[in-house]
């Protein structure tokens, strides 16, 4: 399962946007944050407590079972009291769930979190990117590795020359893709594919923002597909 | 018209680039003071592009500069600052300048420099870019636009014969080739009889190869060298002639290894050429020449 990746925002980011704001509601998640601890119960808990520490009037919390779903409003309404009397709104979720919660509260909403990328567990504790939602995917050429999220620099044609012992140059705890790709490829015996140079990538796939609509959307509104 | 860098390179003589920085600011007196002092000496000068993702004074800039004081400029580009509008500008302009010769880089890292929060572009890479010269030298751009006066170039990249794994760098090396890369300046090498076997494999290739070589200033830089700098292996027993030489003599050692491993390398005819970088220090080339007997 894909999970949105988030990590607080450093304390004094977190004090300036909530400067001059003495009455704060917390909303966490039940969802990603949890898995991550950065916007789950104990992560809610610790920052009503550091708040109030801080003197700040917590004026309640939730955390939200799925924070970017649809069932966020109405889980917000048994809530609407506390919410009432908070001046602002810390959201301890990604930003898909800062904006659902926005759209529902006339309230100013405060991230705690920086939303990092896209990621899926890979191991204990550890998420990845692996795909940065470009629009033109190309892992059919590359053994179902994406350099354009997995190379530093999103090359589509080998390494670059940073790369030193299957690592990227600027993180020796970041492998390199290329290094991915070529073992990967050599492995199913068609290296030919690296072989071929890339044409320069469209990088506009589908132009920033992204809107999707499903052709002849009335065909499948619920009454049509009875 | 053909550049004059490249009739070098067709020529067979044994070829020597050296590269050198543009200024951080507006003061152009030492580039113009190294450029003087090797335009006569080499065959062609790199000018570097923001060497480490430091901002600087442009390439393209110093490329021109060159061209203006008699010499042979290779402008070095690399992909990570501009998109594929603004390299084909840049290339457009050197040509109606005069700068024909073109290095072709990815670039590094932006984290790796002094402006570590800009946005990164690799809307091209090294191989693209190569593309593109031979594209616009054929008088359409990118878009697939004709082109109002033609351009010209004797364009090159680079190669990391030591890196490790090798085999996807030569992949990318191959390709290189294919995009149009007449010339490669290599990573700094100081393995020689590694090297002989990276030639092997490359004289299959139809592009000239100039080995580098970067000047050895002491035994700890060798040692950061091996550590921090991707494909370089400076070998033990030079580090231990570098420590061993003596207090104050470490850059005479260095400039004596340099111009030994220059001398072998056009002996043995390893390769087409060098290219020699002595990083902050380029009053120092032509004496490196001299020990390698070039001059």
């Amino acid at each position: 399962m894909i999970r949105s990746i988030t990590q607080q925002k450093p304390q004094e980011e977190l004090d300036q946007l909530l400067n001059g704001l003495s009455r704060v509601f917390i909303v966490g998640c039940g969802t990603c944050v949890t898995l991550t601890c950065t916007g789950g119960r104990t992560e809610v808990d610790a920052m009503q407590r550091l708040l109030a520490a801080r003197g700040k009037l917590i004026t309640g919390s939730i955390v939200l079972p799925v924070a970017c779903d649809n069932m966020t409003g109405e889980a917000l309404q048994a809530s609407r009291l506390m919410i009432g009397q908070a001046e602002a709104i810390l959201v301890m979720t990604c930003a898909f769930g800062v904006q659902t919660v926005a759209r529902q509260i006339k309230k100013i909403v405060i991230p705690a979190l920086d939303t990092l990328f896209i990621g899926k567990e890979t191991g204990p504790g550890q998420y990845d990117e692996v795909c940065t939602q470009c629009g033109s995917c190309i892992i059919g050429e590359t053994g179902g590795i994406c350099p354009v999220t997995s190379c530093h620099k999103g090359l589509v044609n080998g390494p670059c020359g940073g790369t030193n012992n299957g690592k990227c140059e600027i993180d020796q705890g970041k492998d390199c893709a290329w290094t991915m790709i070529y073992n990967r490829l050599k492995e199913l015996n068609k290296l030919d594919a690296m072989r071929r140079l890339q044409r320069p990538r469209n990088h506009q796939g589908e132009p920033m923002p992204g809107k999707f609509r499903i052709k002849e959307a009335a065909s499948l509104s619920p009454s049509a597909t009875v | 018209m053909v550049s004059s860098f490249k009739k070098v390179l067709e020529s067979g003589k044994f070829v020597v680039t050296s590269e050198i920085a543009p200024p951080k600011g507006t003061n152009l007196d030492r580039m113009k003071h190294h450029i003087e002092l090797l335009r006569d000496k080499v065959d062609a000068l790199n000018v570097t592009d923001h060497q480490s993702s430091v901002m600087r004074f442009p390439s393209l800039g110093g490329a021109i500069l060159v061209k203006e004081m008699g010499g042979e400029p290779i402008l070095q580009m690399t992909c990570r600052d501009r998109n594929r509008l603004a390299l084909q500008a840049d290339l457009l302009c050197a040509a109606s300048r005069g700068v024909n010769n073109v290095l072709c880089l990815t670039g590094d890292s932006v984290i790796l420099g002094d402006h570590k929060e800009a946005k990164a572009v690799f809307d091209l890479d090294s191989s693209q870019l190569l593309a593109a010269i031979r594209r616009l030298e054929k008088g359409k751009d990118l878009g697939g636009n004709d082109l109002d006066g033609g351009v010209s170039f004797c364009a090159g990249a680079i190669v990391t014969p030591e890196a490790n794994p090798i085999e996807p760098q030569l992949i990318k090396f191959e390709k290189k080739v294919e995009a149009g890369a007449e010339f490669i300046q290599t990573q700094a090498v100081y393995d020689l009889d590694g090297f002989k076997k990276f030639m092997e494999y490359a004289r299959n290739f139809d592009v000239k190869i100039l080995a580098g070589i970067i000047l050895l200033t002491s035994a700890a830089m060798a040692r950061f060298m091996n550590k921090n700098v991707a494909g370089v292996n400076v070998p033990q027993a030079l580090i231990d002639e570098m420590a061993g030489a003596p207090k104050g003599k470490a850059i005479q050692k260095g400039i004596e290894i340099a111009g030994r491993m220059i001398s072998r390398i056009r002996n043995e005819r390893m390769c087409d050429g060098v290219h020699i970088m002595a990083i902050g220090k380029e009053e120092l080339v032509p004496e490196i020449m001299t020990a390698a007997g070039l001059i």
